[in-house]
């Protein structure tokens, strides 16, 4: 017995270094990417905008490229805010939120663009561990959530709600190649795509095996007015309701006097 | 035509957002009313988060009470010294029903709490409006005399101490029911958006017994001034008036009004308040129905900008 786990240890031990060696082979393949440009801006008739990237494998191997094993996966993730997923359930007749849970950090926007389906690109662990796509983005919950017999539900309800409000979308053919080894990526930010820094990720696969990635950083912007005001509410926030009342004052008296009757 | 709302971060349609405006202007022109228990719910509907909802609906109602107000001022329809003591109580209800607003947005209970209330009132408010005028007008059809106040009887308020004297009003009364008043419209007008004309005009006659003639424009001076504090408060405390839609609403509310008004003077006083009872009825069953059927969802996200 003693020799055995002597054995099963030693086998370990060579196994491991072994394996790492196994692993990373050096692959010669570099991803670029480029955007046209590297801020949005909303104004006022803001209805969404669509976004091309530009990429390029450098070090492709002739034949795979020809054989369609590269893939490749460009997802733009929106700023990341703490996120609460509440459930209603029936009480005394009505409507009540009841339970909720609060995943860390999850991006407020998604999109995801890809030259197939992702889950034939790579292994769903693969994916995981990278978290690319909706269905594999980490959701992890902040304070006490019992047995966590109901984070499957409550994980599984915050996706198909992103994705119906069109927050969250995918776009399995977005991605094309537009000579051998060129690529462009299209990406449709909805219209209530969230203020912030967003990025956008590229990932290279060979065959189902990660090569390669790149990020860049998308600055969606308010621009002229709605700047100013946006900016005048967070900042001069007594200033900004004081001059809102002076707004409907004047309002107010204007249409008193030009309608006036007696 | 869309126009994207810089705090409430969403385009809209401006045509819609107009045509809200200026219906809820008419109705509001028409009953007399400041429109602001329309407009927050109306614009819920049209998926405007109900924290900017609340907020902006109290900045469009200092517009049109301003408007209503000036109005009174010139025919000298408003106390100057009742409203006043209206106020104290308002001011201080406004900033008890800001706090709630924030403990119940931390809770996840303030669509509830909102909803649930505007059901309340509304259904109260309504079923007793439409009761009263509907004997008002048996009785007219009957030629019979309308009495709305009854100047002989007094009950267990005018018991009160504290009394101070009106002038104006010409009534001697206790500042404790008044002063109450005041509070809980205060924290009506902070939690819900609304200045609260509907429930503190039948208050003023059937309760304290103030002269009709003068509790119009007494109830607008003190609305003016408590939703203009709650509309600062909002501001400091949550940011989320929008002074866009704020904007659109007032000026589209202003003009419907007019309109209203002519449409109000043809038609008589109990068939006014009659109908005006039927519409408070009916946002308040649609509110109560939305609360009852079960929800084709049952899940919602929140993150932690808006919404709540």
């Amino acid at each position: 017995m003693r020799t055995c786990l002597a054995l099963l240890f030693c086998g370990l031990l060579f196994a491991a270094p072994l394996a790492a060696q196994a692993e990373p082979i050096d692959f010669t393949e570099k991803l670029d990417i480029g955007i046209s440009t590297d801020e949005i801006a909303i104004t006022s008739d803001f209805r969404g905008a669509d976004l091309t990237i530009f990429g390029a494998i450098d070090g492709a191997d002739p034949g795979l490229l020809a054989q369609g094993k590269y893939n490749i996966v460009v997802a733009l993730e929106g700023p990341k805010e703490n996120t609460t997923v509440r459930k209603k359930e029936r009480i005394f007749g009505i409507w009540i939120n009841t339970h909720s849970m609060t995943f860390e950090k999850v991006p407020e926007s998604y999109s995801l663009s890809s030259t197939r389906d992702i889950e034939t690109i790579a292994p769903p662990g693969d994916m995981n561990n990278m978290g690319i796509g909706v269905d594999h983005m980490p959701l992890t919950p902040i304070g006490f959530i019992g047995d966590g017999s109901n984070l499957t539900e409550f994980r599984d309800a915050f996706r198909r709600l992103r994705e119906t409000t069109g927050i969250y979308q995918r776009d399995p053919g977005g991605v094309q190649f537009i000579s051998s080894s060129l690529f462009k990526a299209s990406l449709r930010l909805p219209a209530d795509v969230p203020n912030g820094s967003h990025i956008v990720r590229a990932y290279l696969f060979r065959s189902g095996v990660f090569v390669a990635a790149k990020a860049l950083e998308l600055r969606v912007v308010k621009t002229g007015l709605e700047q100013a005001i946006t900016a005048a509410a967070h900042q001069q926030p007594l200033l900004y309701g004081l001059v809102a009342v002076l707004l409907a004052v004047i309002t107010g008296w204007l249409a008193s006097i030009v309608f006036r009757r007696d | 035509m869309t126009v994207y709302l810089p705090i409430a971060e969403l385009s809209v349609n401006i045509l819609i957002i107009l045509g809200m405006g200026a219906a809820v202007g008419f109705l509001s022109g028409m009953f007399g009313v400041g429109g602001g228990f329309l407009i927050t719910p109306l614009l819920i509907f049209y998926n405007i988060p109900p924290v900017v909802a609340v907020a902006t609906g109290a900045n469009q109602v200092v517009a049109s009470s301003i408007s209503g107000a000036i109005t009174h001022f010139r025919r000298g329809t408003i106390d100057i010294k009742l409203g006043t003591v209206l106020l104290c109580g308002g001011l201080a209800g406004a900033t008890l029903g800001i706090w709630l607003f924030a403990l119940l947005r931390r809770l996840g209970q303030l669509d509830l709490v909102i909803s649930l209330a505007y059901v309340l009132l509304l259904g109260t408010v309504g079923t007793l409006m439409l009761w009263e005028s509907i004997i008002a007008l048996r009785r007219a059809s009957k030629n019979e005399a309308v009495t709305l106040r009854r100047p002989g009887q007094h009950n267990w308020i005018h018991g009160l101490p504290l009394k101070m004297r009106f002038k104006k009003s010409k009534i001697y009364l206790s500042v404790i029911p008044i002063a109450v008043l005041g509070f809980c419209i205060g924290i009506l007008t902070s939690v819900m958006g609304v200045g609260g004309g509907f429930i503190m005009v039948p208050a003023m006659i059937y309760l304290l017994r103030i002269p009709t003639n003068v509790v119009v424009g007494t109830s607008l001076f003190q609305i003016i001034f408590v939703s203009a504090y709650t509309v600062i408060v909002q501001a400091t405390a949550n940011y989320t008036v929008d002074i866009v839609l704020a904007f659109v609403l007032m000026i589209a509310g202003v003009i419907g009004a007019q309109y209203g008004v002519r449409v109000g003077q043809r038609l008589r006083g109990e068939q006014l308040r009659a109908l005006l009872a039927l519409l408070v009825l009916a946002v308040g069953i649609r509110l109560a129905v939305e609360l009852v059927i079960p929800p084709k969802e049952i899940y919602s996200v929140v993150s932690a900008g808006l919404g709540f």
